[in-house]
């Protein structure tokens, strides 16, 4: 999935002095307060860190409080959502103008009708609403489906994505996954086998034709300069 | 679809001959909110009235309100924050107190479609469902005297079920939105001086989400902010409110009334003076102990369903934190640790012994001297007063208190001194305290009996440091006559002032917030959550009677108090318009361990009916006024 990276940081915690003690308790509890929420700095939404505390040495700040500064490299898994990346999330909810997904659990998006392309039609089938594809009757975006969108934009503070499902390669992931025309250059590779298969035996039938009328022909020839020699 | 809609007239006549299908409905407030964008705005002013019309409202009416509704519901996506901001401040501004079960639930549909179409709105819509857990302001007379009767109830469930579950459903879709709740119902807490049945349905909310769904993340803070407020309120009630002049009878001779069974009715000028008369005295016109009387029920019964669905440990532990933050510090906080008391009789094994545990660590080792002395303070109150506790535990806990005082007096060489020594002498004052209640029970076990004479209290108490003399001498009274009976201790008879409520040693050593006569568990006051404290608290007069049973020194007892209390009630008659001195003399007579003549001493006394003060007050004396 795009939007998700990984980067190393160069910190410096400053830790108020009553926690000189458990400096390692209070490192943790300072970067837990960065999670799930933008920061400018990072240009992303921290989602996961993994400190590494260098040196026992620490810098004092002068002032009323004296607060220790550590300094510390963290790893730390940004996600920050651009427009026009490819994201994928489960569906929650499906309204007859938006569909509701929740990404990686925790930040909400929506697909508003104008963004969702003329393909899907929206149906209500078994008490259940869902949208299916007009072309493809097996292509089905309903609650609990993973859905592959392209971001429209993004709302920092609240993480709030916008989404378009516009783009022919957005929809249901899996059925994308398993059936869509259009290969990538990725996926080539991948699909080379069958058609070399079908090509091959092609080949194969036709070189034996080949050879057979060969055989043919060399009984013939030979048969005849057996026949001459007789005579 | 031309439609004229003034504010105060409805459709009728146009409705009958359009037929509106719901997608040409959606179109319509399409295009109205799209045009406002634009700067057109008639449509989008018809719908603003649409909403804006609250009163009174007829069927027809209610059926335009709710395909308003709908048709916003499914147009959020053409919602312009600036633009439309008349259209919004009106939805928001909608309360669903004034409104039927049909528009409540398209209104909810709408704030769920809004809150989730984008982050903008997430706030908004949250603080309007918060706004919702107590009825508009506007009409509040009207909705108080509604809740009184059974449909107000009725209303104020189908309101409240409905806030809850759009809680529910918004947090489905925007996973983060708990997180700005808990945000906006701290901030949007009332404060002390709301009116009670508002504070109370607000926290009622509160203790909802803390047992709901979303109670792991949000309900540590709600429980916390509770304890605030309780708090707050506690301190604006004074102790002058709970002491007044003329009250004739000590509290504690309120408790004894009370256990005998109404029985011993003192009659003074007609009127009967039984507890409750006492209490409603106390707080009867007092509002702010009437708020922390509800909000304590309230919180009582929380703890009882958390105990009974297996979740009091956490939910204890996010209260122990508080205590320790907040009513440890509190400068003699008087109903709000009761909360402490009663999650502590839910389960004595873990809640009790924790906390138990976690006082004596902050005594042990704790930080600031004003902390550990009001943390053994509550300690002693509660190990006396805790009906559920077991005496091997309290003896268990008495040894480690002894301990740390035998350490600390082996470390020291020098004379009695109150000030330097104020943990100490605080230390000591309770483990007296816990004896004195606790002595018999804990001398029926024969091992704990020889455990308590192994404790190093003898050496602590003829230490140099001279404790007898420090501590308050009405508890050392007490203590040193029970170990004479009991055959316990050999402790000398020293020269204390006999008579005496306190002494100046006994003032230096608590200071000034008078940490010497610090009693938190002393018997509760409040009267509608009086019930769930009573199974489970010790009054001294059981621990009395325990005690004096066997004696015929004292079988008069009884009488003795009849005798006491009528001579009283003539005396409060006459004196009636006495100096407030001679008043203050009587009450604080009545809180005294010996009788009014003082002249008797401790060992030759005969009458002489001592009374264990049930209730110290703090000192009101002249010379500390």
């Amino acid at each position: 999935m795009e939007g998700l990276k990984e980067s190393e940081a160069n910190l410096v915690v400053y830790l108020h002095p009553s926690m000189a003690k458990c400096v390692n308790d209070a490192i943790l509890r300072e970067l837990s307060s960065l999670l799930f929420t933008y920061s400018e700095t990072f240009d992303g939404v921290v989602l996961a860190y993994d400190p590494n505390v260098r040196s026992n040495l620490a810098k004092i700040l002068p002032g009323i409080h004296p607060y220790l500064g550590v300094r510390l490299k963290a790893k730390l898994l940004l996600f920050s959502p651009k427009p026009n990346m490819l994201l994928e999330g489960e569906v929650v909810k499906i309204s007859r103008q938006s569909i509701h997904a929740v990404i990686l659990g925790f930040s909400s998006a929506v697909i508003a009708d104008e963004d969702i392309r003329d393909e899907f039609k929206y149906k209500v089938k078994h008490g259940k609403e869902v949208f299916v594809s007009r072309h493809h009757k097996k292509h089905k975006i309903k609650v609990g489906t993973m859905i592959r969108f392209l971001v429209k934009s993004f709302d920092e503070e609240i993480l709030h994505i916008s989404g378009s499902l516009v783009a022919v390669h957005t929809g249901c992931a899996r059925w994308l996954d398993a059936n869509l025309e259009e290969w990538s250059q990725a996926d080539r590779a991948n699909a080379q086998q069958p058609k070399l298969f079908v090509g091959m035996i092609l080949i194969l039938i036709f070189a034996e034709a080949l050879a057979l009328y060969g055989l043919i022909v060399g009984i013939i020839l030979s048969s005849r300069a057996g026949q001459s020699r007789a005579d | 679809m031309g439609i004229e809609l003034a504010p105060q007239q409805t459709v009728l006549h146009d409705m009958d001959e359009l037929s509106f299908t719901d997608s040409e409905l959606d179109y319509h407030v399409r295009n109205a909110l799209k045009a406002a964008v634009q700067g057109d705005c008639d449509s989008y002013n018809q719908l603003v009235a649409v909403i804006h019309h609250k009163e009174r409202l007829v069927p027809e009416e209610v059926a335009l309100l709710m395909t308003c509704l709908k048709a916003l519901t499914g147009a959020v996506s053409c919602m312009h924050i600036v633009h439309h901001r008349s259209l919004l401040a009106a939805i928001f501004g909608m309360s669903l107190w004034n409104y039927g079960t049909d528009v409540m639930d398209a209104l909810v549909e709408l704030l769920i479609s809004l809150a989730a179409s984008s982050g903008q709105y997430v706030d908004l819509c949250l603080e309007m469902l918060v706004t919702n857990f107590m009825p508009p302001s506007s009409s509040s007379t009207y909705f108080i005297e509604l809740l009184k009767q059974p449909r107000g109830i009725d209303k104020k469930h189908q309101v409240l079920d409905r806030v809850h579950s759009t809680f529910q459903d918004i947090a489905n879709l925007v996973p983060l939105s708990p997180l700005r709740l808990e945000k906006i119902v701290r901030d949007r807490m009332p404060n002390i001086y709301t009116k009670e049945p508002f504070i109370v349905m607000y926290v009622e909310n509160m203790l909802t989400l803390e047992s709901g769904a979303a109670g792991k993340l949000v309900g540590g803070s709600m429980l916390v902010a509770i304890m605030d407020r309780l708090i707050d309120l506690d301190v604006e009630i004074a102790w002058d409110d709970i002491l007044q002049d003329d009250f004739s009878k000590g509290i504690f001779d309120m408790e004894l009334e009370d256990l005998e069974g109404f029985s011993d009715h003192v009659q003074q000028d007609g009127d009967e003076l039984t507890r409750e008369s006492l209490m409603q005295r106390f707080f009867g016109g007092n509002l702010v102990a009437e708020k922390l009387d509800s909000l304590l029920v309230l919180t009582f019964e929380h703890l009882e369903s958390c105990s009974g669905s297996g979740r009091l440990i956490q939910v204890f532990e996010t209260l122990l934190q508080s205590f320790q933050k907040t009513v440890l510090t509190a400068y003699k906080s008087k109903f709000a640790q009761f909360v402490m008391f009663y999650a502590c009789s839910l389960d004595p094994e873990n809640c009790g012994k924790m906390f138990v545990s976690t006082l004596v660590n902050i005594f042990v080792s704790g930080v600031y001297p004003a902390w550990r002395m009001s943390a053994v303070a509550y300690l002693a109150s509660y190990l006396s007063r805790a009906k559920f506790v077991a005496p091997s535990f309290v003896a268990a806990t008495l040894e480690s208190l002894v301990n740390w005082c035998f350490d600390y007096c082996n470390k020291q060489d020098g004379d009695i001194n109150p000030r330097a020594h104020k943990i100490f002498y605080s230390g000591c004052q309770a483990i007296m305290y816990v004896l004195c209640f606790r002595m018999r029970s804990i001398i029926s076990v024969p091992r704990l009996r020889s455990q308590l004479l192994l404790m190093r209290i003898e050496d602590i108490l003829r230490h140099p440091l001279k404790p007898l003399e420090v501590c308050l001498p009405s508890i050392v009274e007490e203590f040193l006559r029970l170990a004479k009976r009991n055959r316990i201790f050999s402790v000398p008879d020293t020269f204390v002032d006999y008579g005496m409520l306190e002494s100046e040693l006994s003032r230096a050593f608590g200071g000034i917030e008078r940490l010497d006569t610090f009693f938190p568990f002393d018997p509760y006051l409040l009267r509608k959550s009086d019930r769930f404290i009573r199974p489970n608290f010790v009054y001294w007069s059981m621990v009395r009677n325990s005690y004096y049973e066997d004696d015929e020194d004292e079988s008069a007892s009884d009488e003795d108090i009849a005798e006491a209390g009528i001579s009283i009630a003539d005396d409060i008659s006459v004196d009636e318009g006495d100096a407030h001195l001679d008043e203050f003399d009587y009450a604080l007579d009545k809180m005294s361990i010996t009788p009014r003549d003082s002249s008797t001493k401790f060992g030759g006394r005969i009458q002489g009916f001592v009374q264990m003060p049930s209730k110290i007050r703090p000192s009101t004396s002249p010379e500390s006024l």
